[in-house]
């Protein structure tokens, strides 16, 4: 359960990336948000929004170009001592969006798990190591057979598991998912939300869980923000976003989820949208609350036009 | 549209692949049956390991240095550069070979894994231009220019700027883009898409879809999708096999599949598929733990897990069922002599519900 302590605040976060001199990508431009402690807090949007970068800027896989990012009360977005660097390492952890790219292909499966354990001496025997290890690799639908195999003798999906047992098993304070149920089949992404939602009440775990399947962010989290073009447009309760989405790129999103019956598949209508040919600028847009929990990216004559039908 | 008048494009019969690993040899495929007609969709949905990617490897030709193909055969069947019909058995060329006269050019296939088939030294743009380049003889102006048009085409902001960036510059659903870009740059009749879409939020997926789409309706384009979305299947796919370890349990049209299912593997499938009112504090899994194929599989592969198998299910192999129209089924349950079984009802009631759902839609 979710409570009211803030777990992670994100203020104005700023995540640039100069290319070439011309050229910088705002990845992340100016997000502000809350994760409470024990909750799931749903990043979703346009692919290429800067939902990823935005879970690197908070891991520090990235020096944030600005704002701030506070983490169990303390500032994590500036320079940090060794100390902290390890601390952080300890208590927050990422499962990564493209698992090959991440997986040592040297290493067998069970040592690739192993590596945070060893970091952090969290086992006092060989024995306790890998008893550690086999019962989180079954829990996310693995065997001790596998636990000797490299990363290249697996399916995608069998990968992807690697990942998330590795995050898991060290049972931090928070783990970022970026998407990280998307190459399973339904019933092991089904095992896998199961596993995580048990931690979750076992150990409090909080997730930020970055994924494009709505159903399943819909399922598991409790507040979400959408992102479009390094923005949050609009953020609430999952119950204010699917009921009564505001932002017309929110709208454009949920009309767009696929509908898993073939027939009525056909008779479906997307919302279109496009923030040039609506004159819509992020920029100029201010944070407006429409109720306690649900924000709104918007000028004063954006917000009044999309606020009106409500 | 009448069996004859199709043109078979691709033909897979008795496919048999096997892995030698430190713990003895995998039979990772284990006779799949599969045909693919021109501008005909086809998706590929099973388990994770289930042998979806290494059977559209094969039809590429790839091979892992630890693999064999223990039997079987993948006809494809093309026009070639004179306008002669050409068969060949894919099973049978060299990697090589298979690279030189058929990749790219007449099959294209997206991966998986997108970091692992674009090379991180050579700009996106580079990469897409190279097979056109190479098969087509563009001219480097007019491969730039098609190259930008496809990068608009997937949906890519700014194209000329991020031509010249590198993949690891992009974010993961546009490398996955790019792939898909490169597949499409050499005109294939065949485009193998293996989760093309995962990265993809589902505005931009829908776009995708709707291209490749477009390109089937111009080219005549065969596709097979590999996805775990049950949601875009039902959007794109003329007809599904369903596949458990290493073999195809359940085939058909995807309303038989959708509104009829009749293999207990299938079953668990669409009964864990979440929607939007999934409310329940646990999700459906199917319990259990996939079948160890070190060990040589006796019966029905998915029996230890399958409440409602026979005793048969344990003890043979089924064939394939034909239960009407194009839907086979392999297992027992199907054989004309087995006592009824039926459904789950939490799934029943999830397909009364869509069919009220299109009943609903047709009255308007
Ligand atoms: N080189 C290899 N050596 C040993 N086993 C392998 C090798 N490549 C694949 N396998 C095994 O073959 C099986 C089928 O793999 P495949 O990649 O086809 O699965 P898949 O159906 O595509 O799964 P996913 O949905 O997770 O991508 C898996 O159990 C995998 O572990
Ligand atoms: N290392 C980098 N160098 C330059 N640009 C980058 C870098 N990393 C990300 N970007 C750019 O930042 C933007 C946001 O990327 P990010 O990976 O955060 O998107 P995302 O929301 O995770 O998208 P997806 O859903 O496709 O994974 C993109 O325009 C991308 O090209
Ligand atoms: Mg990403
Ligand atoms: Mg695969």
């Amino acid at each position: 359960m979710a409570s009211s302590e803030i777990l992670l605040e994100v203020k104005n976060l700023k995540q640039y990336f100069r290319t070439s001199r011309t050229y910088t990508v705002k990845a992340v431009d100016d997000i502000s948000f809350n994760i409470f402690r024990g909750e799931t807090y749903g990043l979703v949007g346009e692919s290429g929004s800067g939902k990823s970068t935005t879970g690197r800027a908070i891991i520090r896989l990235y020096d944030p170009t600005g704002g701030s990012i506070r983490f169990r009360g303390h500032e994590i977005a500036g320079n940090l001592t060794k100390d902290e660097k390890a601390d952080l390492r300890n208590n927050m952890q990422m499962i990564f969006q493209d698992p090959m790219s991440c997986l040592n292909a040297r290493k067998k499966v069970i040592d690739i798990v192993g590596e945070g354990l060893d970091a952090h001496h969290a086992y006092s025997s060989k024995a306790e190591r890998k008893e550690k290890i086999i019962r989180i690799l079954e829990k996310v639908g693995l065997t001790e057979e596998q636990a000797t195999r490299y990363p290249h003798q697996f399916s995608g999906g069998q990968r992807q598991r690697i990942g998330i047992a590795r995050a898991l098993v060290m049972q931090p304070e928070l783990v970022i998912a970026d998407e990280c149920i998307s190459a399973l089949d339904v019933s092991i992404q089904a095992q896998v939300v199961n596993l995580m939602r048990d931690l979750q009440e076992e150990m409090g775990i909080t997730y930020l869980f970055i994924a494009h399947d709505l159903s399943m962010v819909k399922y598991i989290s409790d507040h979400i923000g959408v992102m479009h073009n390094g923005h949050i447009v609009e953020s609430g309760t999952t119950e204010d976003i699917f009921s009564s989405p505001l932002h017309p790129y929110t709208q454009s999103l949920l009309s767009a989820i696929p509908e898993p019956n073939p027939e009525a598949a056909k008779y479906k209508k997307h919302v279109h949208y496009n923030a040039k040919e609506m004159g819509v600028d992020y920029t100029k847009g201010k944070l407006w609350d429409v109720s306690e929990s649900h924000k709104l990216l918007a000028t004063e004559e954006e917000y009044s036009k999309w606020c009106r039908k409500h | 549209m009448a069996e004859e008048t199709r043109e078979r494009v691709l033909s897979i019969r008795d496919l048999d692949i096997s892995f030698d690993t430190s713990n003895g040899t995998m039979n990772a495929i284990r006779g799949v049956r599969l045909d693919l007609y021109k501008g005909e969709t086809i998706a590929i949905v099973g388990e994770s390991g289930s042998g979806k990617s290494v059977t559209a490897k094969a039809i590429m030709g790839i091979m892992a240095k630890n693999q064999h193909i223990n039997g079987g055969s993948i006809m494809y069947s093309y026009t070639d550069d004179e306008g002669r019909k050409e068969t060949l058995d894919i099973t049978k060329m060299s990697e090589d070979e298979v690279r030189k006269t058929i990749c790219g050019k007449h099959i294209a296939m997206v991966f998986q894994d997108p970091m692992t088939s674009l090379n991180p030294t050579i700009t996106i743009g580079k990469q897409i231009m190279e097979g056109m380049v190479d098969h087509y003889h563009y001219s480097k102006e007019e491969a730039r220019k098609k190259a930008i048009e496809l990068l608009d085409d997937v949906g890519i902001v700014d194209p000329e700027k991020r031509f010249g960036q590198y993949p690891h510059q992009l974010s993961g659903g546009m490398r996955q883009r790019v792939v898909i870009a490169i597949a499409l740059a050499c005109n294939p009749d065949i485009l193998i898409c293996d989760e093309p879409t995962t990265a993809l939020d589902v505005t931009i997926q829908a776009k995708i879809l709707n291209l490749i789409k477009d390109l089937q309706k111009k080219k005549d384009l065969s596709v097979i999708y590999i996805t775990h979305d049950l949601g875009v299947v039902a959007q794109v796919a003329d007809y599904v096999a369903v596949m458990y370890a290493g073999r195809i349990v359940e085939k058909g049209s995807v309303d038989e599949i959708y509104y009829d299912p009749r293999h207990p593997y299938t079953w668990g499938l669409l009964s864990s598929m979440p929607d939007l009112s999934t409310n329940t504090p646990r999700l459906f899994a199917i319990p259990g733990n996939p079948i160890n194929l070190l060990n040589q599989v006796k019966g029905d592969a998915f029996a230890a897990r399958n409440p409602y198998a026979l005793q048969l299910d344990f003890e043979k192999q089924p064939p394939m069922f034909n239960v009407g129209g194009k839907h086979r089924v392999a297992s027992w349950l199907c054989h004309p002599k087995a006592p009824k079984v039926e459904m789950p009802h939490s799934l029943r009631v999830k397909i009364d519900n869509m069919l009220k759902e299109v009943n609903a839609y047709g009255k308007q």
